[in-house]
């Protein structure tokens, strides 16, 4: 039995998770510059203290609408992937729940297969779902082409 | 015979100490061995300089002892053979051949053969090297040795473009097969495979740049460094292996030097790099303030700075000479295989670049000379026939232009051959066919750059393996350099090659559009022009394509907004047009707004941006906002159907040949057919020279004028030099050179309108006009000039030569 730390989020009401070792920080989204001729779910690029990090909307990559309007500045968590900085874009950042290997799924087998590859799998929290993202997939520029 | 078991010690000393003895070793032995590749070849070319084979013994033998005393038994009894091979030549007991020199290059070839497997698995390879050493015990005792016998280990260089991207460091490539490293920029630490250092700072990760270690045994197999320990450690330390300089003579002298590791240099300027970008941030807020009494202390930092940044880029200037010094091996072997003779001239090895850009051009070099070696140059007994000199000649030549390096690679062999490039670029469907025919050789030679182009007849296992010079191009391109070539049939090719000589900052105009600010590297923009309602140069409209008049001149434009898909540019005016250069290509890029010039440090996009062609990197400006540097090549691309500069320039001719203007022109007479007639303009001055004064060498006449040696080049076949009497020349002159043209017979100089009629039948000739009621061919002084060109490159080696014809 062993218990992982999880970072969890939220896209578009979804319950969202990423495995805490991977985030390098949360901050919000200020001073992007827009990467023309880009894919669309690129946000941008921004300086995050003296660094480049190439902003990644969530929603887009997830295939979900816009956000809706009034809603509260969006954050984003820093991940690295390939010796890249990135932020991904999301809504909310809620607490980091420490999680039993022992309620981990797999993904169910009927998901969409845009999500299908970015899923690691699912934890059954009392209350909703958790869905745990790989970010290596959800940033490669590979998988984003597949998509 | 010497004796140089060195001591018992052997293997007393255990685990690390000897893994990091032994990673010492290699960075020496790789080091020697290739001073003594060079140094060999210089000896058998002169087995009399006493210094060279001092040299060479005292780096095998330094090797052998180092070999003894930690237990290398193989590379010992190998070294040791080879070492007392070179005993009796320096005791002069021996007298030095082809044969010998060959043997002593395997043997050295099989002790980097041994190295490499030591360096992968930290143990001698198993093998028998029995053979190679009778052999050279063999040689040593005076007798005949069929040197054939001996297996020859293969030490696989490794060829251009055999890898995903061939400018890597092999090391690179193997850990992160799937990232482009796009110039100035810098990858994941390999340091963390050698110290498994687990924080490190920010720059860490960026600082160690591609560590190829320089060590030549990586080359014999570039083997997985960071799988074996022993190897993992061997790569840091390796890595600083180029920096002592290494020039000619004093190889081995002691210099004043210490050895650091490029890890280190490479950090350094990592730091340097962020510090300018945060003094720029400074500046620019000390900028809005007036009365800051940071204002004078901020000065000084601002110029400490930047000098600093002069000082750290120094310790990364290599001279090119590094990356040639595989080259005399290299074409010695060739020149053995081919059985052409070839004389490898160098010049200006001590000319410096940074070394990362060092790194990234060795490999093209590499391919460049054995191409010039192995297709360029005719054989041998094909020389003697046309009566060239036999040995063929492979130029090697760099130096400082501005802030580049120029390297040209010219060879004086049979050039290309235009008509089969013609055939291979219709066979291959490269460009339609009435383009190709209307191309002229200069554009027609630029197709070796292309793409799946190779015209080798015969694949020979040196060269022609089906990636050639669209490579090379490639590879110059991508670290922001340009290529080019002047060929004239049957006198050889000179390529030319132009290099930024850092990678790691660039000077970059800072330009609006749509709303949006861009960086476009400043080397290749070549000149701003102010267009809009009021100003003298107008954007035009041909159908939907715009384009500038500039000096006459149609410059095909791309504007950066709509380019960009920005939605604000529609409802902007263009205010400035930046012409840029990339290539043999020229184009106008429209922009709303020119900003600011700034010094950037180029940082490379993430992976996921990388198919976004438009842009090499991104950087921080002063002000703390990103902007994405423009790839001018690429943009050339977006813009797509650009008409290429030399054709605009051609139908530009015919356009400003239709009007009235009148023309100086000078008639004159050579050869038969008709008269000829040439735009006084291009002329610098006639001359009539007594013909005794013309001095002439294996077929080509040259005249000593104004201290220099002018060639004179014919105007056509069946014209030519006077027999006696008074030769009329037209001199023409160009950037430090001069060409003479000799003509028959000086007709008239007379005004007229130039209106050429006919098209070309011939090389030189722009086509046939009616000057003064007379037909007339017009000469085209381009050509001319780029063959006086080429003499001159030609003329640089036999000039003592032609000195002593004139005594």
């Amino acid at each position: 039995m062993s218990i992982r730390d999880y970072v969890t989020l939220r896209v578009g009401g979804q319950l969202f998770g990423v495995d805490a070792a991977r985030v390098h920080d949360v901050f919000h989204p200020r001073g992007l510059t827009p990467v023309p001729l880009s894919r669309s779910e690129i946000a941008g690029v921004l300086n995050l203290r003296g660094r480049i990090v190439t902003a990644v909307c969530a929603r887009r990559r997830l295939g979900l609408g816009p956000r809706e309007e009034g809603a509260p500045e969006p954050l984003a968590i820093g991940l690295e992937v390939h010796g890249d900085s990135y932020g991904l874009v999301i809504d909310s950042v809620d607490e980091v729940l420490k999680l039993d290997d022992e309620k981990f799924h797999a993904a169910p087998g009927n998901l969409p297969p845009r999500w299908a590859e970015i899923i690691v799998g699912v934890y059954q929290l009392e209350k909703e779902l958790l869905i745990v993202l790989d970010p290596h997939t959800l940033l490669d520029a590979g998988h984003l082409k597949a998509a | 015979m010497r004796l140089c078991r060195t001591c018992g010690l052997k293997s007393n000393l255990t685990g690390y100490a000897v893994d990091d003895l032994i990673a010492e070793f290699l960075t020496e032995t790789a080091e020697s061995l290739e001073v003594v590749d060079s140094e060999l070849v210089k000896f058998e070319a002169n087995p009399n300089e006493r210094k060279t084979l001092d040299n060479i013994f005292r780096l095998v033998h330094t090797v052998k002892g180092t070999c003894g005393f930690l237990g290398l038994g193989r590379l010992e009894a190998v070294a040791h053979a080879g070492e007392t091979l070179l005993g009796r030549f320096r005791d002069g007991k021996l007298e030095v051949t082809s044969d010998a020199v060959t043997l002593v290059l395997h043997s050295i070839d099989r002790i980097k053969f041994i190295l490499s497997g030591l360096e992968s698995t930290g143990n001698e390879p198993d093998g028998d090297d029995h053979d190679l050493i009778a052999q050279l015990e063999a040689m040593a005792e005076g007798q005949a040795v069929d040197i054939s016998a001996v297996q020859a280990v293969e030490v696989p260089d490794r060829p251009i473009g055999s890898e995903p991207d061939p400018i890597l460091a092999p090391e690179v490539v193997q850990k992160e097969p799937e990232r482009n490293l796009r110039p100035g920029e810098v990858s994941e630490a390999e340091l963390e495979a050698a110290f498994a250092a687990a924080e490190a700072p920010d720059w860490m990760n960026e600082a160690v740049a591609e560590v190829e270690p320089e060590l030549s045994v990586s080359e014999v197999a570039p083997a997985p460094v960071a799988a074996a320990p022993v190897a993992a450690k061997a790569a840091p330390t390796a890595s600083d292996a180029p920096a002592p300089v290494m020039g000619e003579d004093n190889a081995i002298a002691t210099t004043q030097s210490i050895r650091v590791s490029v890890d280190v240099l490479e950090g350094l300027m990592t730091l340097v790099s962020e510090m300018v970008l945060t003094r720029n941030q400074l500046l620019q807020i000390s900028r809005t303030r007036e009365d800051s009494a940071f204002a004078t202390p901020l000065q000084r930092l601002s110029t400490l700075t930047g000098e600093l940044q002069d000082s750290v880029m120094k310790t990364r200037m290599q001279p090119i000479g590094a990356a040639w010094k595989k080259l005399p091996r290299l074409v010695r072997d060739l020149s053995h295989e081919l059985g052409k003779k070839i004389d490898l001239v160098m010049d200006g090895e001590g000319t410096e670049l940074d070394r990362q850009v060092l790194e990234l051009i060795r490999d093209p070099l590499t391919h460049m000379v054995r191409n010039s070696a192995d297709h360029g140059l005719e054989p041998t007994a094909e020389r003697i026939e046309l009566g060239k000199p036999a040995n063929g000649t492979v130029k090697l030549s760099a130096f400082h232009e501005g802030g580049y390096i120029v390297i040209r690679i010219a060879d004086n062999g049979r050039g290309l051959n235009t008509a089969r490039i013609r055939e291979k670029i219709i066979e291959k469907a490269l460009a339609p066919r009435n383009e190709v025919e209307a191309m002229s050789d200069q554009q027609i030679h630029r197709f070796i750059f292309a793409p799946g182009f190779s015209t080798a007849a015969k694949v020979t296992n040196l060269s022609g393996r089906g990636v050639g010079m669209d490579v090379v191009r490639t590879n110059i391109e991508q670290i922001g350099g340009q290529i080019d070539l002047v060929s004239i049939m049957g006198q050889g090719t000179t390529f030319t090659i132009k290099i930024p000589l850092t990678l790691a900052i660039v000077s970059a105009l800072i330009v609006g559009a749509g709303g949006q600010k861009f960086a476009v590297p400043q080397t290749s923009v070549m000149e701003l022009v102010r267009t809009g309602a009021n100003a003298e140069h107008k954007i035009e409209k041909i159908n939907d394509a715009l384009v500038l008049r500039l000096r006459d001149k149609l410059l095909p434009l791309v504007q950066l907004g709509p380019t960009m898909q920005l939605e604000a540019a529609q409802s902007e005016d263009p205010t400035f047009v930046m012409v840029i250069q990339v290539g043999e290509r020229r184009y106008g890029l429209v922009v709303n707004d020119v900003l600011d010039t700034e010094e950037i440090v180029v940082k490379p996009l993430a992976g996921i941006l990388r198919s976004v062609q438009a842009f090499s990197g991104a950087t921080i400006l002063g002000d703390g906002s990103v902007v994405l540097i423009l790839d001018p090549n690429a943009l050339s691309e977006y813009a797509g159907n650009i008409i290429d500069e030399k054709s605009a320039e051609d139908g530009e001719i015919v356009v400003a040949s239709t009007e009235n203007e009148k023309v100086a022109m000078l008639l004159f007479k050579a050869g038969y057919g008709a008269p000829k007639a040439v735009e006084l303009a291009h002329i610098t001055r006639l001359e009539h020279i007594e013909v005794e004064k013309i001095e002439r060498m294996d077929g080509r006449a040259a005249l000593q004028y104004r201290g220099k040696l002018m060639p004179i080049l014919n105007v056509s076949e069946g014209s030519g030099l006077m027999n006696e009497g008074i030769q009329p020349l037209l001199v023409f002159t160009g950037e430090g050179y001069a060409m003479a043209l000799a003509v028959d017979e000086i007709v008239d100089v007379v005004e007229d309108s130039l209106s050429i009629e006919l098209s070309p039948d011939r090389q030189g000739v722009r086509g046939t006009a009616v000057v003064a009621g007379r037909a007339c061919e017009i000469l085209d002084v381009d050509y001319y000039q780029f063959r006086g060109l080429a003499e001159h490159a030609r003329k640089t080696t036999t000039e003592s030569d032609a000195g002593k014809v004139a005594a």
